[in-house]
């Protein structure tokens, strides 16, 4: 009885060993080696806090951080706004047997190349790029607009992909909901917009901070998008980190940058956490 | 019902059996690396045009590793065993850099054409540490103006003050790499680029920021070439034989200048590792790279041509052409030394550059 007791206490852990043992050998271990060096002078070695004090003081460090969460939080909702249209489409008029294509089509950009996906679209927004050309052929505008190597072009890039994203983890909540939520809310007398923003939206806003979230992460931790098509004219949290290293190798700061937009993504996390339970999603 | 879903385990451990043969078959083939050449090099190196003739002259595989940005090179050093490594291109500035972390071995002078190359190019400054000599130029070119003829009018290219103009607000693009376009600011602003000091740090800034005013975009070798090549800018400001050279036979209109206040002079060095474990075979490298055949598929890369550091190279009368080769002397004459700030300035320098990115 109690050989079978302590087997049964013992199963948990060894059925959660491997992944604690991954999570322990890849993120914690390289986390505290980068917590040392983000401590650590770049010339000389030896403690300091400068790494960390250098991003409060110097106003274009923190105004890479402030241009990574407009970036971001721009991106975000713009996704939303189109990927939540999207999957109700996909999940309410689309006919069953159709859904599986669309969706496959859905997450087509997803099988390109990030880099040759950012490149086509600096083709698509150059200044003699199929938009500016479409425009000024037709008349609209006398000279190209610039679109390529703006704020504009990286959230365009940004929004491509992670609508795509969004639209499945809000399809996957949609799929989820019975539809007898909307019948006994039909049935106690709601029209159907009364019906989507009192009962439909309430319970898909998981899918929806799911995706937020995931869109959070990756958008601000991401270095090509912005690289190919901001044209630098402004830079973001991930650009300034890529910037210590290039020529000086200047690892600890880079480390210290890096784990200053951890604790943003950490903080973010704790912000929508009550809706990140993935069984909901 | 198949097999795996029966014995779940036993075909877990026939995976890990197989995955553990792999892992041996990899490790085994990396333990046969160290009889080939490692080299970590800048992607014109990686060219099989530049890399199979040594290879088939030695009977020897050349293992390539491309980085970018010294700092970068260093840390994949620093994070290899010692030995891994038989000889890297790095930036000539830096080559005080590697011997200060005791990677590198002195060169044997009495077995390099050190006769035939360019005296402005030997950088002897930086190549030069302690009397040894650890690395030997083998390209150079200029960061400098580089320009659409056909959009841009020539004459104007001969001044760097057409950078800041008016007439060319929002057709400029910026190489993004701060030493040189901070050397193309001193330029401007009438500094020496080897005597530059923190004082003159807010005149450069100011340029720079005028420089930025102007730009459409400030871009890294790929987006700055791109921008030129396709019309969306018609000026790089850092650009040269490296960005319109190779780009020559399809778009004849590129060209660039070296304006009457001068151009920045870029060049990149080989050098051998102290800890290599096939020395002999990385001079033989050396060598190659710095002979006639060797500099004229150096200097003509499929990723970047540049001028070729050693004047014997075998270049045929129109790849010259393309590279200015006879206008060299004037060139050079008028060419100064890449910025080589110390650790502190570097740093500044950088912080500046970063200033002026994040400038609206």
């Amino acid at each position: 009885m109690s050989v079978s007791g302590s087997n049964s206490r013992a199963l948990p852990w060894a059925l959660v060993t491997p992944a604690l043992a991954w999570t322990l050998l890849f993120f914690v271990l390289p986390f505290i080696a980068m917590g040392f060096s983000s401590l650590t002078a770049h010339e000389g070695g030896g403690f300091t806090s400068a790494n960390y004090s250098q991003f409060f003081i110097d106003p274009s460090y923190w105004r890479a951080m402030v241009n990574s969460l407009e970036v971001t939080a721009i991106v975000t909702v713009i996704s939303i706004l189109l990927a939540y249209p999207f999957a109700w489409i996909l999940a309410e008029m689309v006919p069953e047997r159709w859904q599986r294509l669309a969706l496959m089509l859905a997450v087509l950009p997803f099988w390109t190349s990030y880099v040759v996906r950012s490149y086509s679209w600096l083709l698509v927004l150059a200044q003699n790029g199929v938009i500016n050309r479409a425009l000024t052929g037709i008349g609209v505008i006398g000279e190209p607009l610039q679109l390529a190597n703006t704020r504009l072009a990286t959230v365009t890039g940004f929004v491509h992909f992670f609508v795509m994203l969004l639209t499945l983890t809000i399809f996957a909540n949609l799929k989820q909901l019975s539809p007898s939520y909307r019948k006994a809310a039909a049935d106690l007398g709601a029209g159907p917009v009364r019906t989507f923003l009192h009962v439909v939206l309430p319970l898909t806003l998981p899918g929806i901070m799911v995706g937020a979230f995931l869109t959070f992460v990756l958008c601000i931790g991401d270095y090509i998008t912005p690289q190919i098509l901001g044209g630098n004219n402004e830079l973001v949290m991930p650009q300034l980190v890529m910037m210590q290293i290039g020529r000086r190798g200047d690892f600890p700061l880079a480390s210290a940058l890096s784990i200053i937009l951890m604790a943003v993504v950490t903080i973010a996390y704790l912000a929508c956490a009550r809706w990140l339970k993935i069984e909901r999603a | 019902m198949t097999t795996t879903a029966r014995y779940p385990l036993s075909t877990l451990k026939s995976h890990l059996a197989a995955a553990c043969a792999a892992a041996a078959l990899l490790l085994a083939a990396g333990g046969a690396e160290a009889a080939d050449l490692n080299a970590l090099i800048w992607c014109d190196h990686s060219d099989p045009t530049l890399l199979e003739p040594f290879e088939k002259a030695n009977d020897v595989k050349v293992n390539v590793k491309e980085f970018e940005g010294t700092g970068a090179g260093l840390a994949i050093v620093d994070q290899s065993q010692p030995g891994d490594w038989d000889v890297m291109v790095i930036d000539s500035i830096d080559v005080p850099r590697g011997v200060e972390k005791g990677l590198f071995e002195p060169l044997p002078e009495d077995k390099l054409p050190f006769a035939d190359l360019f005296p402005e190019v030997k950088m002897d400054k930086s190549t030069i540490v302690d009397g040894k000599r650890y690395g030997i130029t083998e390209k150079f070119g200029y960061n400098t103006i580089g320009f659409n003829k056909t959009k841009v009018d020539p004459a104007d290219m001969q001044s760097l003050a057409s950078l800041t103009s008016d007439k060319y607000k929002g057709k400029v693009a910026i190489y993004d790499y701060y030493l040189p376009v901070i050397g193309m600011a001193a330029l401007a602003i009438g500094k020496k680029t080897a005597d530059l000091t923190e004082a003159d740090l807010p005149a450069l800034k100011a340029e720079l920021l005028k420089m930025k005013a102007n730009a459409k975009l400030v871009g890294e070798v790929t987006a700055s070439q791109t921008a030129l090549a396709t019309g969306e800018v018609d000026i790089l400001v850092g650009g040269g034989e490296w960005v319109t050279a190779g780009l020559a036979k399809e778009n004849p209109a590129l060209d660039f200048s070296i304006p009457k206040e001068g151009a920045v002079l870029w060049s990149q060095s080989l050098a051998m590792f102290k800890d290599s474990k096939n020395k002999d075979m990385a001079l033989k490298f050396i060598q190659y790279i710095m002979s006639p055949e060797g500099q004229a598929r150096l200097a003509t890369s499929s990723c970047y041509w540049g001028m070729p550091a050693n004047k014997t190279a075998a270049l045929t009368d129109e790849q010259k052409k393309i590279l200015r080769f006879d206008e060299q002397p004037g060139f050079l004459a008028r060419a100064q030394a890449y910025p080589a700030p110390n650790a502190d300035l570097d740093k500044k320098m950088q912080d500046m550059w970063t200033e002026m990115l994040q400038a609206q």
